[in-house]
């Protein structure tokens, strides 16, 4: 007794800071070899290595100038962000929204630096693939996609000059989304994988942006971009909640600050089914329902 | 005639000439916001948010833009005050603090962008631009803006002819000259200093260096705050591939 005791009076402090850095007792797990830096480290003196993103050479020393995690692809040193805008690179899936409907394009939002662009030349319209785009065409994009649609889209190319993204959607996944529930993240949040277009095993589609936006919907049906009289078909209520827990899920995941992709989201889903929908989000209950991503998450699982 | 030293070389708070204000900071507690935090020196409390780097109004080729919207809250003072809808002062604190980053942010990395700063002041006891710019330091790096350094700003002055470090609402009272100073740490470069009144030249040069050594001690507490968050936030990196 009087050991366990002692233990519990050695351990107390230590406990308590590790408390001022995550909501559980649970300690971080740093990956071996993973380093953290802060603007103005130097990260290497030898003169040996490349220059990557997050980095700055500076009388012949390779300094970080972010914060965030060194990453070494070959001979190329890079610094990863732990939060920063979305920075798209060619092949994500991205999902965004119409801001502007411009000159041959629409100008989207996707949490990127700037606007991204989608051409009239990168979108399917009716009538088949190999249509030519006509005069009448341009003047009818409004039909097509107005300002405040949400459209998935991929990355088709990055313009030089600036970081523009030009997204398209030439092909059946992509294109208007429709009803559904749109939410926000951080946009490291979400990995690169095989796949961004899910439908989870409660029925419940989602499409996980590469660049931190997040469409929920009832069902993954293709939305053929002119098919706005569908939009009116109802969901049922059953179906709603069950939406509206994906959404909470996610959203705590985002709380904790955690890997957002389908394991994650089911596990976070599964954990909560002893919980209404509007009881996930209270800070004890995000706690308890993402553990097990989080122990995942820090390769504790 | 107050007194601002003691005999025993004390100050009025407890602290020596050459000693900083007790520090405390928090990074990232605002979700919404790109980057933001809170830091306190003393009882001097700011909180710092940052929107962007967002779409800006330039044309292709422009460098990023840094704008600083500065607000005192109307209850930071001793006297409450009604904010003003257009109050001068702050504008031109604010325009200080937004040149103060752009020497420090790598701008040509954000082409045709704009990077949002706005400062809130909680609670002005002395110090204020200082705490500051340290504060929205800490935001930059939450948002993952790209910097060649960490600014880290503190303030000197001369009391009954002894130079003394980061000085409270008390001191300032005492109507001694009031230097502020932000440095890149890690090579001394100012990259702003204010002067509140004219001083003579052979004090400006003790004063200088006396807050340069205040930014520099500085740094390690803010790196600390840093590297804490950026700790705090690796599992959102994912199970190891």
């Amino acid at each position: 007794m009087d050991t366990t005791a002692d233990d519990a009076g050695a351990t107390a402090p230590d406990a308590t800071t590790t408390t001022t850095t995550t909501t559980t007792t649970t300690t971080i797990v740093e990956r071996p070899g993973m380093r953290i830096v802060c603007p103005g480290d130097v990260i290497t003196e030898d003169q040996g290595y490349m220059r990557g993103h997050g980095t700055f050479i500076h009388d012949g020393r390779l300094l970080a100038s972010v914060a965030g995690v060194v990453e070494r692809v070959n001979k190329v040193i890079s610094v990863r962000p732990v939060r920063t805008r979305y920075v798209g690179e060619i092949g994500d899936v991205v999902v965004g929204r119409i801001m502007q409907v411009g000159q041959r394009r629409w100008l989207v939002d996707t949490q990127s630096r700037l606007s991204s662009v989608l051409k009239l030349s990168s979108v399917n319209l009716p009538g088949g693939v190999l249509r030519r785009k006509s005069a009448s065409d341009e003047l009818t994009m409004r039909q097509v996609l107005a300002e405040g649609d949400l459209i998935s889209a991929e990355v088709q190319a990055i313009f030089q000059e600036d970081g523009t993204l030009s997204l398209h959607t030439r092909s059946l996944r992509y294109g208007r989304l429709g009803p559904g529930m749109f939410m926000r993240v951080p946009s490291v949040l979400v990995r690169r994988s095989k796949n961004h277009f899910h439908t989870l095993p409660c029925g419940v589609a989602v499409v996980l942006g590469n660049n931190g936006y997040i469409w929920i919907g009832a069902s993954m049906e293709e939305d053929t971009t002119q098919a706005r009289e569908h939009d009116q078909h109802i969901i049922t209520e059953e179906t709603r909640r069950r939406m509206a827990r994906v959404r909470n899920a996610i959203s705590a995941l985002a709380h904790r600050m955690l890997s957002i992709f389908d394991t994650t989201i089911i596990f976070t889903y599964d954990d909560s089914a002893h919980l209404e929908e509007k009881e996930m989000l209270h800070p004890e209950a995000i706690a308890t329902i993402t553990q097990r991503a989080y122990l995942l998450c820090t390769d504790q699982l | 005639m107050p007194e601002y030293i003691s005999v025993e070389g004390l100050r009025e708070d407890g602290r020596r000439a050459n000693e900083l204000r007790r520090v405390e900071a928090n990074v990232g507690m605002f979700p919404h916001a790109d980057g933001s935090a809170y830091f306190q020196q003393g009882d001097t409390k700011v909180v710092a948010i940052v929107n962007g780097p967002k779409q800006g109004v330039g044309k292709a080729g422009d460098a990023g833009k840094v704008v600083c919207d500065f607000e005192m809250a109307a209850f930071s003072t001793t006297q409450r005050r009604k904010p003003l809808r257009l109050d001068r002062k702050n504008a031109e604190l604010g325009s200080k603090i937004a040149s103060t980053f752009e020497s420090a942010i790598m701008t040509d990395l954000y082409p045709r962008s704009q990077i949002e700063i706005s400062v809130q002041v909680l609670q002005a006891d002395g110090g204020v631009l200082a705490v500051a710019i340290n504060a929205v330091t800490l935001a930059l790096m939450d948002a993952g803006v790209a910097m060649t350094d960490f600014v880290c700003a503190c303030t000197a002055s001369v009391i009954d002819g002894t130079n003394v470090l980061d000085i409270n609402h008390y001191e300032a009272s005492a109507q001694g000259p009031e230097l502020t100073i932000a440095v890149l740490p890690s090579s001394s470069t100012i990259v702003m200093a204010e002067m509140k009144s004219r001083v003579h030249g052979d004090l400006y040069a003790g004063l200088q260096d006396l807050a340069i050594v205040g930014g520099t001690t500085l740094l390690p507490l803010l790196k600390k705050a840093v590297h804490d968050r950026t700790r705090a936030m690796l599992p959102c990196l994912g199970p190891a591939a």
